[in-house]
């Protein structure tokens, strides 16, 4: 294989990717803090919506980020208010979200199908984006880098601050938590607004980055597999890279080899498709053969009842 | 002025029944208000997607169809979630159940006769167990959280619907398109009222969630069920075995989603394509919490559903109400629902500040 | 606000009673005739709906006050097509389209049920009575893109992205390849299968993989400008528009495109319904009827290559050229057509092979 097939290759993979990552990072975090969020499919979406919206109008990929995120913000925040200020049952009202972002982002984006916008063009200067090796390293959007930085950001903000202490303990036993004083809720609260966010410019990636138009259910489901990341990671920041990055590979391999004219496999497409469930359910079980508990919050989707 | 949510002594029966009500007739006023500042019909778009399938009799064969599949499912999880155990994964065994009876369907298109149909039937319910017993394995086992195994396992399952009816089930007559030969009509499941397109399926959902309800309330095993979830502690004393009861949600479950997969697949559809996942699984999770766990309540949340899906398409071609917009009235439906439970259980307190100091 | 007094459920049940009414009566010739389309998409997906959609006005535009049109989107293939199509029917529709492959058992289902409505099936093949056909002949445009791609590659490796290896796409790809191959032998097609018809960052990615391994013009069977975007960002020397004119996503590299252009069929059909002269039949009609249209061609085409493609195009149309005249021999080297001879309808629905030089 050339080196500039690799190349090629390694920037396709980190493409599709980097959605993926954002998404699963806003996740992991909402769910250290005990809550399961199932709609983040929906929340993309919106973000994806949104972004490219205001990236049509003004044409500033800057504001368009930013509004995707405000906008994913907004929309797990009726989440947040019905699960956690409501007691309703998470697991519900996640799907619920999934299905409201799916109608929300089809309606709004009614008026803006058959129209392209710009790429979100790279962050380093020319010389350096399009060089034939080093855009290995230097080619890609702002998008791919603060993927990058977030991880370390989140990483370093669960295990080194005091707020994400405070974070992993309402995740692990919450009426401990509230008796020695923490807001739950208030927590919990912000722990979503941050996944919204994030899965809101985890969305905004496929119009920026991938695809520059929109089109219904543009995010085909990568949704869903964010949230099979978050467990196949442990809910842990780097795994999470590691893991994204996989399941990127294994997508886009199977493509490079169709194209090459060769099988990827013996194996059938489909199972490859369904690679990433298969090995979040393996990675599972084999911590927990390890006889270690299984990493995930312990209060994880439980709604906090506090008992006065 | 603060409000706090104060628990009640016991939740309140009025709450029970007005509040889906109430939820019901704020999706219409919010909805209509909305529909109508964006520029669409706002009215009519409540009038056709919530009233007309209600009162427009040619509409009601519509709703049965429609609600039989949800009701299947959301009875099994009801008793899942009653006893703790979160199955998500229903849409997968629904699928694998559908998948199983059209083995079966393919394995006897050469032969006739009235055993072919009870024989797919029990495919798919034993399809959709063995699909649930997976996650029920790792959860006793292993203390695996059956929310992540049976959810991952859902996608698997339509990797594998879709390499069955992309590769070795593919119709040979078929023009290369992805779809499975039509079932005969020994595999199809028979119109319990002639005219119309309601399928045995239909009236067997609605006895099974009587026959569930039944068991719920009156029997050694729903009460069984029912202390497991609400008092675990408890429930080892009275030595109900927490695993025995895990895995028995999960069979239940499992078997029923599977049951409505083949019911779905024999009836409506009439062969396997890759269209077949139609989400009624996770629709059914929303439906089961409606019914506030309780298969009757089930009854009423799948029919509510029922209605805001075949409403959707009167108001499409009624009154042109876009595709998407219908989507956002059901999820505004399902959020409005969801908040009104919590009047259920806790009142709305006006709380006057406490001076420091006070007991909490 | 929804005022659910007497009045308002007077009316409601008053609608409800005359519906079955309605449909009953046969079409009088006052009364506009009401036409119904039934979509897998949403009109604006860029693609196969947005080209019906437009069929729709061309109707609307020529038959004015005559004629009542509803336009269906978004509906999965399925149960709920089947339950589409009897709301459309009951709502007195007389003429349905259905615009999709998966539509057709439905299609024939509630046919059966509705004698006196006529129904049209895009892309299918099974008829009734009341149910035809209607299809075009993209091969015919295929045929022209070949042409274009044969003179204009260099590298001589065209990327070709399909959804499903069914008989339309196969047509496609081996009309194309055989045009591109009489200006330049060599040329080589690999194809890369989605599974899916509508994926746009899997297309993308399809895109990028092929032009990783140097084909240096993209060519697509799916609905939506995704691979021509990234012909746009890579640079490379083409790519063709697929349903409709996509030059504003890729105004550099969208060389033209095969515009689905469903207007004139739409107006004949209505046309000999009003007349009622309409029989059920196959219709395929091509570029000999403007059904299939070429679209402006991009400045950088040289002139001699417009001149070439336009002679192929003519050629088709007056019948001296047939995009699939023999010899042509398979990708595993049988001769499928013999010298001077042609492939005809009934031989292009069974094609489940491929051309000398293409990968698949």
């Amino acid at each position: 294989m050339s080196t500039d097939l690799l190349i090629s290759i390694i920037i396709t993979v980190v493409g599709a990717s980097t959605p993926i990552l954002i998404a699963a990072l806003g996740e992991l975090v909402a769910e250290k803090s005990g809550v399961l969020n199932l709609g983040v499919e929906g929340m993309m979406l919106t973000g994806a919506v949104i972004g490219f919206a205001v990236a049509f109008v003004t044409g500033n990929a800057w504001l368009a980020i930013a509004a995707a995120a405000l906008a994913g913000v907004l929309v797990s925040m009726i989440f947040a208010f019905l699960t956690l200020s409501l007691s309703a049952n998470q697991v519900a009202t996640g799907l619920a979200l999934t299905i409201f972002g799916t109608g929300f982002s089809a309606l709004f984006g009614q008026g803006y199908t058959g129209r392209p916008i710009a790429l979100f063009g790279p962050l380093f200067p020319a010389e350096l984006a399009t060089h034939p090796t080093w855009r290995v390293i230097f080619g890609y959007s702002a998008l791919v880098y603060f993927s990058l930085v977030m991880v370390v950001a989140v990483w370093w903000f669960l295990k080194k601050t005091r707020a994400g202490l405070i974070l992993r303990a309402v995740g692990e036993n919450d009426v401990s938590a509230h008796s020695i004083g923490y807001s739950v809720i208030g927590v919990r609260y912000a722990a979503v607004a941050f996944g919204g966010a994030m899965a809101g410019i985890a969305g905004a990636c496929f119009p920026l980055l991938l695809t520059p138009q929109w089109a219904e259910r543009l995010t085909a489901g990568r949704g869903w597999i964010a949230l099979a990341l978050v467990v196949f990671a442990a809910w842990r920041p780097f795994r999470l890279l590691a893991g994204a990055y996989l399941f990127g590979l294994v997508m886009t391999l199977e493509l490079y080899a169709k194209a090459a004219g060769g099988r990827f496999s013996i194996l059938p497409s489909e199972f490859w498709a369904a690679l990433p469930y298969l090995a979040t359910i393996l990675v599972l079980v084999l911590i927990s053969l390890r006889g270690r508990q299984s990493n995930a919050p312990a209060c994880l989707g439980k709604p906090f009842l506090p008992s006065n | 002025m603060q409000y706090r949510l104060e628990k009640r002594p016991e939740p309140s029966r009025l709450m029970l029944y007005l509040s889906p009500v109430a939820a019901v007739v704020l999706t219409a006023v919010v909805g209509a208000v909305i529909f109508s500042l964006i520029g669409y019909d706002g009215v009519g778009a409540v009038r056709e997607i919530f009233l007309t399938p209600i009162l427009n009799p040619l509409k009601w064969q519509d709703l049965g169809v429609k609600a039989a599949p949800l009701i299947l499912i959301g009875v099994g999880l009801a008793i899942g979630y009653k006893a703790n155990v979160w199955n998500i994964g229903a849409e997968g065994q629904y699928v694998i159940g559908g998948l199983a009876g059209t083995g079966v369907a393919l394995a006897t298109r050469d032969f006739s006769g009235p055993w072919i149909l009870p024989l797919m039937v029990l495919a798919g319910i034993l399809g959709g167990m063995a699909w649930a017993s997976i996650p029920a394995l790792l959860k006793t086992r292993l203390r695996v959280s059956e929310i992540l195994t049976s959810l991952m396992l859902t996608y698997v399952a339509i990797q594998v619907l879709n390499y069955l009816v992309l590769g070795p089930w593919k119709d040979p007559m078929g023009f290369g398109f992805p779809q499975t030969v039509m079932f005969t009509s020994s595999q199809s499941l028979p119109r319990v009222i002639p005219g119309t397109i309601v399928h045995l399926g239909v009236p067997l959902a609605f006895l099974i969630a009587l026959i569930a309800w039944l068991v719920m309330s009156r029997s050694l095993f729903g009460f069984q069920i029912r202390v497991v979830g609400a008092a675990p502690q408890a429930a080892r004393y009275g030595g109900f075995s927490a695993n025995r009861t895990i895995w028995l949600a999960l069979l239940v479950s499992g078997g029923l989603a599977g049951l409505a997969g083949i019911f779905e697949a024999a009836g409506p559809f009439g062969r396997m394509v890759p269209q077949f996942p139609t989400n009624y699984g996770f629709t059914a999770i929303i439906v089961a919490f409606l019914g506030r766990l309780n298969p009757l309540g089930v009854i009423f949340a799948g029919l509510a559903m029922a209605v805001a899906v075949v409403g959707g398409d009167v108001a499409q071609t009624t009154i042109r109400l876009p595709n998407a917009a219908v989507g956002i009235f059901q999820a505004m439906m399902l959020f409005f629902l969801l908040a009104s439970d919590i009047l259920v259980r806790y009142r709305l307190r006006r709380v006057v500040p406490q001076t420091a100091g006070s007991a909490a | 606000m929804t005022k659910l007094n007497r009045r308002t459920l007077m009316k409601i049940g008053g609608a409800g009673l005359v519906l079955p009414v309605l449909a009953g009566r046969a079409f009088a010739q006052s009364e506009p005739l009401k036409i119904g389309f039934m979509n897998v998409g949403p009109k604006d997906d860029n693609g196969w709906t947005f080209g019906h959609y437009t069929g729709m006005l061309a109707l609307e535009e020529h038959f004015g006050d005559q004629i009542e049109t509803t336009f269906v989107e978004s509906v999965p293939e399925g149960p709920d097509s089947e339950r589409v199509l009897r709301e459309l029917a009951q709502q007195g529709n007389k003429l349905i389209f259905a615009t999709s492959f998966g539509f057709g058992d439905y299609v024939l289902k509630v046919a059966q049920e509705y004698p006196d409505v006529i129904f049209e099936h895009a892309t299918g093949y099974q008829r009734a009575d009341n149910v035809g056909t209607y299809n075009a002949r993209f091969h015919e445009g295929r045929a022209v893109l070949g042409t274009i791609a044969g003179h204009m590659s260099q590298t001589g490796k065209i990327g070709y992205i399909g959804s499903f290896p069914i008989p339309e796409v196969n047509m496609g790809i081996n009309a194309f390849t055989l045009a591109a191959q009489k200006i330049n032998p060599d040329i080589q097609v690999q194809v890369v299968w989605l599974s899916t018809w509508n994926d746009p960052a899997k297309e993308a990615d399809a895109a990028r993989a092929l032009i990783d391994q140097g084909c240096d013009i993209l060519v697509q069977h799916t609905d939506g400008p995704a691979a021509l975007q990234v012909a746009e960002e890579r640079g490379i020397i083409g790519g063709f528009g697929q349903g409709a004119d996509m030059s504003a996503f890729a105004p550099n590299t969208h060389l033209t495109a095969i515009i689905d252009v469903w207007g004139p069929h739409y107006i004949e059909t209505v046309q000999e319904v009003m007349d009622g002269t309409w029989v059920a039949e196959d219709s395929w009609p091509g570029l000999a009827e403007g059904e299939v249209v070429i679209g402006p061609y991009n400045e950088k085409v040289p002139e001699d290559v417009v001149a070439a493609a336009e002679a192929v195009e003519n050629g088709i149309i007056d019948g001296s050229i047939h995009p699939f005249t023999g010899p042509i021999v398979d990708n595993m080297g049988t001769e499928r057509v013999a010298a001077g001879e042609t492939v005809d309808d009934a031989g292009l629905w069974a094609m489940d092979w491929y051309v000398q030089g293409v990968t698949a």
